[in-house]
């Protein structure tokens, strides 16, 4: 960051050609001579089309404007605890069921599933919705699983850990096809639970159904291919297909898919809460999950991020879907960011709702070791991300780490193309970064089935890459990921671990001054769609809030601000007269 | 193993005679090697693939060990695996590997 103290303005360059004016915003610095708008060609070859001296002027304005960095809001994390979906959805169990239906693994299974208190007491649960910072979480030893803190609370600064009877009501709410029903005891019994929620409004709750009969239920799942929802082992409601002959909405897909669009709708709710704007605030909604939804004529067609914005009460927001497996959410939060800067929207949210195929995807290795099945919970986020505010950390567009088609597939060369290669370019070395967030996989769920510590792993490699680079001794080795990095928390859901975990803990960081720079970065496993061998990733860079960074100077966006307003002002004047 | 990686190299395997295969893994560990090697050569021991029960004793090597960085140019070597080098435990890889070769590789 640089401070700049002198300020020289030269604005305006008169041509008295025809009476037009000729404006070419230009700031120079007194410790650094550079024009401060990089669109300074496609500002030029605007420019030569020439308008009248207060159009040009409003131009030269809007060009310091949205030259401006977008800032992270708010952030929202929720959990839901899905222990019934572990046995009934999961893929390692659903795929076990049809090639060993006699297993001894599923006879097990249920003796390991963990009841929703013990999911509140664990450690790297409290830390994603943030009642534990990950320092705190990283004091305890590992293993984690059989380890309690002072905190087991459902609700945090950043969401909640929503029981599963819950979670099926709020399914029922994001429904808009009448597709999911439930049990009539189950609905009373849970209804009054959601209705105390202190997010829930009338518009959700007013969407949850009346209870319908078991017999129904029995007969939609036995006779219908429904997809059954399964409380404490108990049949209590159904997904019924929306087609009779598309897979594409079979139960199974449209199950998965209100999973998904529920956990973000939750997610949702608690971001727009955390940033103190109204829903009706927010422009546009970017949905990262893995999923898809769309029919036997368009597969993937969307839109879950319009949907979810829908039940989220987002009245004025559109949104789009953004795919690019675990690297979506990078992909995503660099897409709404450029939004913001460029001007289009002033506010854009970045959320993702979680897995239900993933959940005890590691559960034989966890069954086999005696421990409880860690992945029964699914997760969501959602990032606010806003024009700047002048206080909230940024995200600088100009410094984008990127796998690029021609990068190769070695940890080598993506490590350098979405770590070293911006970083080089912006003049920084890997030690002038904070804290790195890559996959921020919780080493409990992954150690025990040999897929050791992935942030570890990460931190090692970034560390490594430093010492060869010669940015750092390789004594700094052993301490790289203590220095620069932090233990893992998040669920395995894959999108949900992918540098996401981090940004609140980031914002807060940054804002109290803990941290100046945080780096986050995707990376997705393109194979395994099939259609390249090609692996994908992409990074970008959080810093404090340039306005923010001083008390006397005046900063570089606060600059600009002043300048375009002054512009603007002037012009107004101009056409006045 | 992944089962589509099991089923591809099994397939490969039949169309080339598994004397004329060579497996070569870049696990992040000894025990996530050793497990892809016990698939390739004494069968899949999670029970779940394609290679359940099936021992095809394939010559197996993980890209650290010295028999195969000694196949590989010099440069492009540091160019691609170096820094992994620098990262991954190729001692406890190496043992691993060996001793899944010594009881099952057939070639």
């Amino acid at each position: 960051m640089v401070i700049y103290r002198h300020i020289t303005i030269s604005c305006f360059n008169y041509e008295s050609n025809g009476g037009k004016l000729f404006c070419k915003p230009k700031i120079l610095y007194a410790d650094k001579k550079e024009t401060v708008s990089k669109n300074q060609n496609r500002h030029d070859a605007r420019l030569k089309k020439r308008g009248t001296a207060a159009e040009e002027i409003c131009f030269a304005a809007d060009i310091l404007e949205v030259s401006m960095n977008s800032v992270i809001k708010a952030t929202g994390y929720i959990l839901v605890h899905a222990p019934d979906m572990v046995i009934h959805n999961g893929s390692t169990q659903t795929t076990e069921r049809i090639v060993n239906p006699d297993s001894e693994y599923l006879k097990k299974l249920p003796q390991h599933i963990r009841s929703y208190e013990d999911a509140l007491k664990y450690l790297p649960n409290q830390t994603y919705i943030g009642n534990m910072t990950p320092d705190d979480l990283a004091k305890f030893e590992q293993p984690w699983f059989d380890k309690t803190g002072d905190c087991a609370d459902r609700f945090g600064k950043f969401g909640e850990i929503m029981p599963q009877e819950e979670f099926y009501l709020l399914m029922q709410a994001c429904d808009v096809f009448d597709l999911l029903y439930l049990e009539k005891g189950f609905v009373d019994a849970a209804k009054p639970k959601l209705a105390a929620h202190p997010l829930m409004n009338e518009s959700i709750l007013g969407r949850i159904k009346d209870g319908v009969e078991m017999a129904e239920v029995e007969k939609f799942v036995n006779e219908e291919h429904a997809e059954g929802l399964y409380n404490h082992d108990k049949l209590v409601g159904y997904v019924k297909r929306a087609h009779d002959v598309d897979v594409n909405l079979a139960a199974h897909v449209i199950h998965e898919n209100l999973v998904s669009k529920a956990s973000s709708v939750l997610s949702i709710l608690y971001a727009v809460k955390n940033s103190g704007l109204a829903p009706e605030d927010i422009d546009y909604v970017i949905d990262c999950c893995e999923e898809a939804c769309g029919d036997v004529n368009q597969r993937g067609g969307g839109n879950f991020a319009k949907a979810s914005a829908e039940i989220a009460g987002l009245s004025n927001a559109s949104g789009s879907d953004m795919r690019g497996f675990c690297a979506g959410p990078a992909h995503a939060f660099i897409a709404a960011s450029s939004l913001v800067k460029a001007g289009t929207y002033k506010n854009v949210i970045v959320a993702a709702g979680g897995c239900t195929a993933k959940l005890g995807m590691n559960g034989k290795d966890h069954v086999k070791k005696e421990m409880p099945i860690l992945e029964d919970m699914l997760g969501g986020f959602a990032v606010v991300i806003s024009e700047n505010d002048g206080v909230s950390p940024e995200i600088d567009n100009s410094i984008i780490g990127k796998h690029s088609v021609g990068t190769g597939a070695s940890p080598q060369a993506v490590i350098t193309a979405l770590v070293a290669q911006p970083l080089d370019d912006a003049g920084l070395k890997i030690t002038d970064i904070d804290k790195y967030s890559a996959e921020m996989q919780n080493p409990d769920i992954t150690k025990p089935a040999g897929a050791g510590d992935v942030p570890q792993a990460n931190y090692k490699m970034i560390a490594a890459l430093a010492v060869k680079r010669g940015d750092m001794d390789k004594a700094g080795l052993a301490t790289f990921a203590e220095d620069h990095g932090m233990v893992g928390w998040a669920p395995t859901q894959g999108h949900i671990p992918s540098g996401a975990p981090y940004i609140g803990f980031a914002r807060e960081d940054i804002m109290s001054g803990k941290i100046k720079t945080a780096m986050i970065i995707g990376k997705g496993s393109l194979f395994l769609g099939r259609m390249t061998n090609l692996f994908d990733g992409v990074s970008f860079v959080i810093r404090a809030n340039s306005g923010a960074q001083t008390e006397n100077s005046v900063s570089e966006e606060q600059v600009k601000g002043l300048i375009a307003k002054a512009m603007k002002d002037f012009a107004m004047t101009l056409m006045a007269e | 193993m992944d089962l589509e990686n099991q089923k591809r190299v099994k397939e490969l395997a039949e169309k080339y005679g598994p004397e004329n295969v060579v497996v070569v893994l870049g696990a992040a560990e000894g025990e996530a090697s050793g497990l892809a090697a016990e698939t390739v050569t004494a069968g899949d021991p999670t029970f779940a693939g394609p290679l359940t029960g099936v021992q095809l004793g394939l010559k197996v090597y993980h890209i650290c060990e010295e028999e195969m960085k000694s196949e590989v140019a010099e440069d492009i070597y540091e160019e691609q695996i170096g820094m992994m080098e620098m990262v991954l435990d190729v001692d406890d890889i190496a043992s691993e590997m060996k001793s899944i070769r010594d009881q099952y590789c057939k070639y």
